[in-house]
This record gives C-alpha cells, structure tokens and sequence, in this order.
C-alpha cells in the first residue's frame, strides 16, 4: 500500500507514459496470437460471431471445434470452463475459426445443411457423448423425439438422459440437438433458449 | 482456485508490463521484450500455481527479457565518433518520447529498473529486491535516487521550455 501512495504522489513524472495504449496492445496481442499458433502452445483459440439467434461463442483446440456457446450461457463462465477443463491456455483469435466462422453463417443465411468441421468432443463424456455422435444422424430440417433418439442410441428407458445430453451439448446448432423434440410435438428445452430452437428449426424448415 | 483463461491475463496486465518494458528499454526495444514476456509466460501457465501474485511474475519474466534484450544490444554495439543526435524536441503531442525516455536512460540501469517495478508495476521493496537481488533497502534506495534523478532532468528540464 505504501507503493500506491508513494505512485500517486510521484504520479505526474509518468504522466506521459500512457497507462493503456490501445493501439499498442492490439498489435502485441496480435503478434502474440501468431507466436503462441507458431509454437504450439494455443490450445484454445476463441472468438464470437453475430447470428440471427444472437452472438456465439465459438472456440477451438489443434484438434477441432471444441465449443459453440450461446451469450446466456455467460462468456465469460463458458471462458473459464474451457481454462479449467481443456487449458488455462485461451486467447482471443479468430484466425482458427475462420472456417467454422464461415460455415455458421452460410447456415445461418439457408445455404448448408451440413456442417463440414473437425469436431474435438472432449468436453463431453460417456452416455452423453454417445447421444451427441448419434444426432449428427437427425438430417437437416428433420426433427427427432427424445424417446426415440433414447432408443436409437439402445437406451430407451433413458429419456431423461437424453434430455440431459441436449442440454449439456457443448457444440450446440453444430451437434443439432435443437432437432431432438418432444414426443408431444412441442419443441422443449434448448441450451439457447426455446426462441432459438424455434428459430433453427424454422430456419431449417423453410430451406 | 481456478486458473483464469490467459486472454484476462493478458487483458489485466499487458498495459503495465509495456509500461515496465517502455520504462526499462525505450520504445523500440518495448514491443519484443513484452512479446517474449508473454510467450514464456503462457507457456509456463499452466503450471503457475493459481495463488500467484501475477503481476509479479510477469515482471520477474519482463526483467529477464529486458536484461537479454540489452546484453544483445551491448554486443551488437559497435564504438563510433559520432554522437548521436540530440533527442527532438518536437514529438507527438502527449507522447512519451523523447523527453521522459531521454531521462529514464540516463538513469544508472539499477535506478531504471527499481522506479519502474515500483512506481510503474506497484511492486514492493520486497518483491523488487527478489527480482533484481540486494536487500529491499537497496531497492529503496536506488528508486528514491532515481525518482530524484528524473524530477531534476525531466520535470524541471521540461518547466524550463
């Protein structure tokens, strides 16, 4: 604390030296995302994009697509999940989602049905990702009831879980569990919200 | 305690640690010495324990990328008749240099260092003595001469425009 008093006091000496150079921090932050790629210790490269459903998250390890993350999941939450879980190793770069980046919003405008990225499922385990890998099989603008995905993936008691599973999905609108409805036709629970389930599939219907 | 993703790291501290690099190596020697900074530092992250004080970490690293810096440049120094220029006196308006860099290099190396890990960093005499050994004393010393030093050279060298 006596640092903090003796800096105000001495203060007007560093004036000129601007505390936050904005400009400066852009560039070295740029150059840092290049050196960190080049020595391969980015293991979670991120960076947001604007949709119809709102702004997502999406971010990145060597391997793949690691996380696609709606803004009321709270990024930074979603931020410090993947610090946690994958590595404390994050940086803002949007270079390595450029093409995950393009095909979202070619999605977004009707003109792909199937997303053609490197997916990194680590984020998910057991059960949960069993049920994951067997929706990529509900094709576009085609919806599925929790029973029946249950029982497709060989669990049909497992309702719940399945739910679970959606509900939980790490690369949401990529892994389509807004396509997992329920039995009673209503679209049900969405990691985005129930607006933006609507909003997919009723993007995918129109298609 | 959980680690935070280093993107907030680098959000928090990246203006202060320019500010140190700035301070210590000027401002061409700034941009590489805190990019080497935080490349060692994201490398070593992972294992940081997450009770760290931060900032001083990251300055332990700008210290010894700023010593690198200036060995390789005492080297590549090569002896010459000619002066250099006299800095400008005509910078941009609201910019550092040249009058406050001028001053800041002619402070002894030591002096240099304590004033900017101290009144830049906010670090105490204990953690600025860690970083460039001695006692914290010392430290003191060498950053009340050095405060001293620029008040002479540069605020009243500046009042004299």
């Amino acid at each position: 604390m006596i640092a903090r008093k003796t800096q105000a006091n001495d203060g007007d000496l560093f004036a000129a030296l601007p505390e936050a150079d904005e400009a400066a921090q852009r560039r070295l932050h740029a150059r840092l995302v290049a050196a960190a790629t080049e020595a391969g210790i980015l293991d979670v490269a991120y960076r947001t994009i604007d949709t119809p459903v709102g702004t997502l998250l999406l971010a990145a390890t060597e391997k793949g697509l690691v996380r696609v993350a709606y803004a009321r999941e709270d990024y930074a939450m979603v931020l410090d999940q993947l610090a946690n879980s994958v590595s404390p190793r994050v940086l803002r770069a949007p270079a390595r989602l450029d093409m995950a980046a393009m095909e979202m919003e070619e999605y977004f405008a009707g003109r792909r049905s199937l997303f053609d990225l490197q997916l990194d499922f680590q984020l998910s385990h057991g059960f949960r990702r069993t049920v994951l890998s067997h929706l990529t099989e509900i094709g576009y603008g085609k919806t599925a009831s929790y029973a029946a995905v249950a029982a497709a993936v060989g669990n049909p008691k497992a309702v719940r879980a399945v739910g679970t599973a959606c509900a939980t999905n790490p690369l949401p609108v990529v892994v389509p569990c807004h396509r997992v409805v329920r039995s009673d036709g209503t679209v049900g629970q969405y990691v985005g919200g129930t607006d933006a389930k609507k909003a997919l599939l009723t993007l995918e219907a129109a298609a | 305690m959980r680690q935070q993703p280093f993107e907030a790291i680098v959000a928090r501290h990246g203006p202060t640690v320019l500010r140190v690099c700035r301070a210590i190596l000027g401002p061409t020697g700034a941009d590489d010495a805190w990019s080497e900074t935080f490349l060692s530092a994201m490398q070593a992250y992972p294992n940081l324990r997450p009770d760290s004080n931060v900032e001083a970490w990251l300055v332990t690293i700008a210290h010894r990328k700023a010593i690198d810096q200036l060995r390789a440049e005492s080297r590549r120094a090569v002896p010459t008749d000619d002066l250099p220029e006299k800095p400008s006196k005509d910078g941009m308006p609201g910019s550092w240099e040249p009058d406050l860099w001028a001053a800041l290099n002619a402070l002894p190396l030591k002096q240099r260092e304590t004033v900017a890990y101290h009144y830049l960093a906010g670090l105490p005499y204990a953690d600025v003595a860690e970083i460039l050994g001695g006692s914290p004393d010392a430290a003191r010393r060498a950053a009340a001469d050095g405060i001293a030093a620029l008040r002479k050279t540069y605020l009243e060298g500046e009042a004299r425009r």
